[in-house]
């Protein structure tokens, strides 16, 4: 649906994103990620055919943004970062309008409107003037507008900023519902939202890509190691000699837990899955089992490795 | 053509959801009427618009200045300084130009908006005539070909107005332009007296101040019109490439 081939954008001198390429397929819900002034919302206006890039190539729905700009348009629902509205015309008013630019005729438009505007919890606001609505319910407007004409490509940028909590559930609840069928790229910051919606992350940091991976993958891609957490009651020395027998583990390290237990970190090779065998070692040597967990690395913290330690993590 | 009507009929609303358009109409009729007066306030005066149209009774070069034609001058910027001016502000140019629908349709969508305008303001002068026509018993020809003048030469003014309004986010900064180019084409014909020959042909025929003063004395000429229509157009299409650059910056 979304193919960027090898994009470069220069802003006069300076390099904002630099060979960025990525996919997005129909059905798929794709997070990008990154730091401010990674190049999010440049890579997003050079999708949505705003800006020229430097370098680079994007095709939506199979139609080149810049040699078949207005097909390509026709396929695509945008939220700009900053949700630019207009102030002096109604809500209602304004949806009819964006829908009309889209192409959608008059009776399509009135029943599209009245769902959007249902759906995104408008309906107190229809006939009031943009201008004078509060900034979540301006962000609602934005994306009443982007999903209006439902389209095949919806490109969002930061779609849940300013929003209250029950909202921005909802809101979720509608991305996640959309890109069943549509295809959606959203950026964001707020990390939960990625894992929870999103079944691609692309991690952008300065201008490159820095990794592409489902959000469960990358912890294990980045680490190199999975993690296991174990709890035990026993003799600390004993306990760990008896870990380090298993196949698989390479190290293990033990701190002090709550009543006279310890808890022990072991690195593990990817997908040795040792947890059965260790759960059987610890019980048949007559050792209180107290907890054991399999660690993922949270998306903070992968989200901080590779974005400050840009060299360990090798792009797709 | 859906979307220019489309965007010219959402700028309308914008325009009268707004006081601009109610400042504008109320300083066109107040000049205006001011300039009827005083061209009939004289007993035994000819029943013409010419004081309207060119601006005869204050004498001089005040007196060719001020007139209808320049009213229009000076508003059309003023009209139009919002239309791109403030998408590129608001930032809803983003919006606009990444939707299915081309820059020249945009540019004509709001071009037909300022018309509009336009044409309204001049709807709302036809009391002038027909004050003429009652209480006296003026030459048509003038009245009829000079209405169409200002109508050519109002759309010149707004393609002028919308091309400055394209160059900058601010406002007020495409209203100074805007009055810039204006000024210069509309006074470029006083150059003519330091010529002789080709440069003061070309620089009477490059001023549409001489075009409109045939157009108020009733002689439509054909060239003229093509004039209006073309330099109009040369703004359009300036505007369009504008808008494409802007994508370029
Ligand atoms: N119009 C512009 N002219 C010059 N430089 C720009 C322009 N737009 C963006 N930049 C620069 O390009 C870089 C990438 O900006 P971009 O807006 O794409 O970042 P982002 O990832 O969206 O950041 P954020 O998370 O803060 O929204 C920044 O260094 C920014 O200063
Ligand atoms: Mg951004």
């Amino acid at each position: 649906m979304i193919e960027v081939q090898n994009l470069t954008k220069y802003y006069g001198d300076f390099i904002a994103i630099e060979n960025v390429s990525f996919e997005a397929k129909r059905g798929e819900v794709v997070g990008f990620l990154g730091p401010n002034a990674a190049g999010k919302t440049t890579t997003m206006r050079i999708i949505t055919g705003f800006m020229p890039p430097s370098a680079g190539t994007v095709r939506v729905a199979g139609y080149d943004i810049q040699t078949h700009s207005i097909e390509a348009r026709r396929q695509v629902g945008y939220l700009p970062e900053t949700t630019p509205l207009y102030t002096d015309i109604s809500v209602r008013d304004y949806l009819d309008f964006m829908g009309g630019l889209r192409g959608m005729a008059p009776a399509r438009r009135r029943t599209r409107i009245d769902y959007v505007i249902q759906r995104m919890r408008l309906e107190e606001y229809a006939h009031t003037l943009i201008g004078r609505l509060s900034k979540g319910y301006r962000q609602r407007v934005g994306i009443a507008q982007a999903v209006l004409h439902e389209p095949e490509v919806l490109i969002l940028d930061e779609p849940t900023i300013g929003i209250d909590p029950v909202q921005v559930v909802e809101t979720r609840e509608l991305i996640k519902s959309l890109g069943k069928e549509h295809t959606v790229v959203l950026s964001t910051h707020i990390l939960p939202e990625v894992s929870q919606i999103c079944e691609r992350v692309v991690v952008i940091n300065e201008g490159h890509i820095v990794a592409v991976d489902r959000p469960e993958n990358l912890s294990v891609r980045l680490r190199g190691t999975e993690q296991v957490k174990v709890e035990v009651r026993g003799p600390a020395r004993d306990v760990s000699a008896r870990i380090r027998r298993i196949q698989g583990v390479r190290e293990v390290t033990q701190r002090d837990g709550a009543s006279g237990a310890s808890v022990y970190t072991l690195e593990c090779d990817p997908g040795s899955n040792i947890r059965e065998e260790l759960a059987s070692a610890i019980v048949q040597q007559g050792w209180g089992l107290l907890g054991l967990q399999a660690v993922t690395m949270s998306l903070e913290d992968i989200f901080l490795k590779l974005t400050t330690h840009e060299d360990e993590a090798k792009p797709q | 053509m859906t979307n220019t009507l489309l965007i010219a009929r959402k700028e309308l609303r914008t325009y009268f959801g707004s006081p601009i358009a109610y400042v504008i109409m109320a300083a066109f009729l107040a000049f205006t009427g001011l300039l009827f007066i005083d061209s009939l306030s004289t007993p035994f005066r000819e029943a013409s618009l010419r004081g309207f149209f060119v601006g005869e009774s204050f004498g001089g070069l005040l007196g060719q200045t001020i007139n209808a034609a320049f009213v229009l001058l000076l508003l059309g910027p003023v009209l139009t300084m919002r239309l791109l001016a403030e998408e590129s502000k608001l930032g809803t140019i983003e919006l606009l130009l990444t939707a299915p629908v081309r820059d020249f349709e945009v540019v004509m969508g709001k071009f037909l908006a300022g018309l509009a305008i336009l044409g309204m303001l001049l709807v709302m002068t036809l009391y002038y005539p027909l004050l003429l026509l009652i209480f006296g018993n003026p030459d048509i020809g003038p009245l009829i070909a000079g209405y169409a003048g200002l109508l050519l030469l109002g759309g010149l003014f707004l393609a002028v107005g919308l091309f400055a309004s394209s160059l900058s986010t601010s406002q007020i900064a495409s209203v100074v332009i805007g009055l810039i180019i204006l000024l210069m084409f509309w006074f470029i014909n006083q150059a003519s007296n330091f010529f002789r020959g080709t440069p003061e042909f070309v620089f009477e025929f490059v001023s549409p101040r001489t075009h409109f003063t045939n157009f108020a004395r009733g002689i439509v000429d054909t060239q003229s019109i093509i004039y209006y229509i073309a330099l109009t157009a040369i703004f359009l299409f300036f505007t369009v490439r504008s808008l494409e650059t802007r994508r370029w910056r």
